[in-house]
């Protein structure tokens, strides 16, 4: 099976890197796996968006123009990526920052207030991107997250491995954010 | 030993083959989006006996990859669209003058400055001469991060084979996207180039490389010795991949990241009942001209379609291939837009 997703908002948010977790994780799964970057104008100051495929089969296209998954962590994003979901398919939007909810009805579309839960319930900020990773995978099953953590001491510098056990928190409560029906 | 898996992106998989290949000496100038791959083997260098330098333009590059291929050793430089043509002139030295080296394009969208997004608009440059003279370069596309690496030793090993420059023509989305990606080992890299010009010892005459024949009679013997080293590197050097064409009544012909485009669009249209094959040449230079042609003698294909990210360039080769035979379609974005297979898929059902 083939799962095309899309993760997008601000430069700096962590989209990029939640993108090549989830496809290193996959890969040491055994899968085969895709990660096309935008890296034109918008990278610099916009917004930055990653396309990532995951299949048991050689993947064709690295790119795409209709999604099973898109991660929306900002506005435009949002405008950009709530009709290019597959119908069936899955949104997650960040809720605690985009005012102005999706109004799709024939996908599943999940409000994760991931900035605030992160900055209140974690202390950082920073490590949103993981929270809203530890809610795709609660959601989708997309890769086990013992996976996930592997995936971090494999790709993380040394120095900053004493970081994985707030990354895995933060996988944590996503997870359960979903889990709850948040 | 396992092998060594790694996620990597294509400018980064394509610097780590050529260490790997026994890579001498680098030289290059930044431009995106290839600068993944002067970054990379920066950060190499100290565990490695290879000379890096950073030059100051693409001319120079040009024409210190020649001075290290003059003396024998494996070099290549790498860059993007507009700093390949500032290097046309070396390039077209370096083919005079036989040496073994190699180049990477990583193509942006032009023509002029233009965009830094992927695009196929060089084909005409890379295939077809982008410098003065009767030349010709041995052009590898790879769709794939795995390619890159694997093209990358292809590339140094024909040159090495053929004493002719290759280049690896791909763009901006297959050196910025991140795959898995299977490296080989390191070779232990021993040249066997008698030609070379390392200092004369006392056991044979001087060797000198040059591309300055003042005489008409040796210029043209030069480009006898040229011609028919192409004409060896046609017959045995031509490399393609077909994807369901056994039956195929459609014959779409991509290259690079377009044929993975074209790949996904051949399940869709057979998904709909459209008898769709693709055609990849994975040498544009030299071109499968007889593999598209024996498919133009076929009865039950009905039309050839190039599809590329450019105006219009690779289908001049496909209609030469085809010969009039069939009718030869062309569907392209430009601007660093990659097509979608829902268009692609518009446009056949606009010509049947």
């Amino acid at each position: 099976m083939l799962q095309e997703m899309v993760f997008a908002g601000f430069g700096g948010q962590g989209v990029l890197s939640m993108g090549k977790l989830l496809a290193y994780a996959a890969m040491k799964e055994g899968r085969e796996i895709s990660w096309m970057p935008s890296y034109g104008p918008e990278m610099r100051g916009g917004t930055a968006n990653c396309v990532v495929n995951i299949s048991d089969e050689r993947i064709a296209s690295p790119v795409g123009s209709m999604f099973d998954v898109a991660v929306v962590l900002n506005l435009p994003s949002l405008h950009k990526f709530e009709s290019v979901v597959k119908p069936g398919g899955v949104l997650i939007w960040e809720s605690s920052t985009i005012k102005e909810p999706p109004t799709r009805t024939d996908i599943n579309v999940h409000a994760l207030p991931a900035i605030e839960k992160a900055s209140n319930e974690l202390k950082n900020v920073k490590v949103m991107n993981m929270l809203v990773l530890g809610a795709l995978v609660g959601i989708m099953d997309i890769v086990k997250k013992e996976s996930l953590i592997v995936a971090l001491e494999d790709t993380l510098p040394k120095r900053h491995h004493k970081l994985i056990p707030l990354n895995e928190k933060a996988i944590e409560l996503g997870m359960s954010l979903v889990s709850s029906g948040a | 030993m396992s092998a060594d898996v790694r996620f990597m992106k294509g400018n980064e998989a394509i610097a780590e083959a050529a260490i790997r290949a026994g890579l001498q000496g680098y030289f290059g100038y930044p431009i995106t989006p290839q600068s993944e791959i002067v970054e990379y083997l920066a950060i190499e260098e100290p565990k490695h006996d290879y000379v890096l330098l950073q030059a100051e333009s693409e001319v120079a590059s040009a024409n210190m990859v020649y001075g290290g291929a003059a003396a024998g050793a494996r070099v290549m430089t790498s860059t993007s669209s507009p700093g390949f043509s500032l290097m046309q002139e070396g390039v077209s030295y370096i083919a005079c003058a036989q040496l073994p080296c190699l180049f990477v394009n990583v193509a942006r969208g032009g023509p002029g400055l233009g965009t830094i997004q992927a695009s196929q608009g060089d084909y005409f440059q890379a295939v077809k001469g982008g410098g003065h003279g009767d030349y010709r370069l041995i052009v590898l596309a790879p769709n794939s991060v795995q390619e890159m690496v694997d093209y990358c030793i292809l590339g140094f090993e024909l040159a090495d084979q053929y004493r002719t420059p290759a280049l690896v023509l791909t763009d901006g989305s297959i050196g910025q996207m991140m795959e898995k990606v299977v490296l080989p080992p390191p070779i232990a890299y021993k040249p066997n180039k008698p030609w070379a010009t390392t200092g004369k010892p006392q056991d044979r005459e001087r060797n000198a490389i040059t591309s300055l024949y003042i005489e008409s009679e040796e210029m043209e013997a030069v480009n006898n010795e040229l011609q028919a080293k192409y004409k060896a590197i046609s017959e045995n050097e031509v490399r393609y991949e077909g994807y369901n064409l056994d039956d195929a009544e459609v014959v779409l012909v991509a290259y690079g990241v377009t044929s993975r485009v074209c790949r996904k669009v051949v399940d869709l249209g057979r998904d709909n009942g459209m008898k769709v094959g693709l055609l990849r040449p994975q040498t544009l230079w030299p071109y499968p001209t007889a593999a598209i042609s024996e498919l133009a003698d076929e009865s039950r294909v009905k039309l050839f379609m190039s599809v590329e990210m450019s105006a219009g360039q690779m289908v001049e080769d496909v209609r030469l291939a085809v010969e009039g035979r069939k009718p030869v379609h062309f569907y392209g974005r430009t601007g660093g837009i990659i097509p979608t297979p829902e268009e692609i898929i518009n446009a056949i059902k606009a010509q049947l």
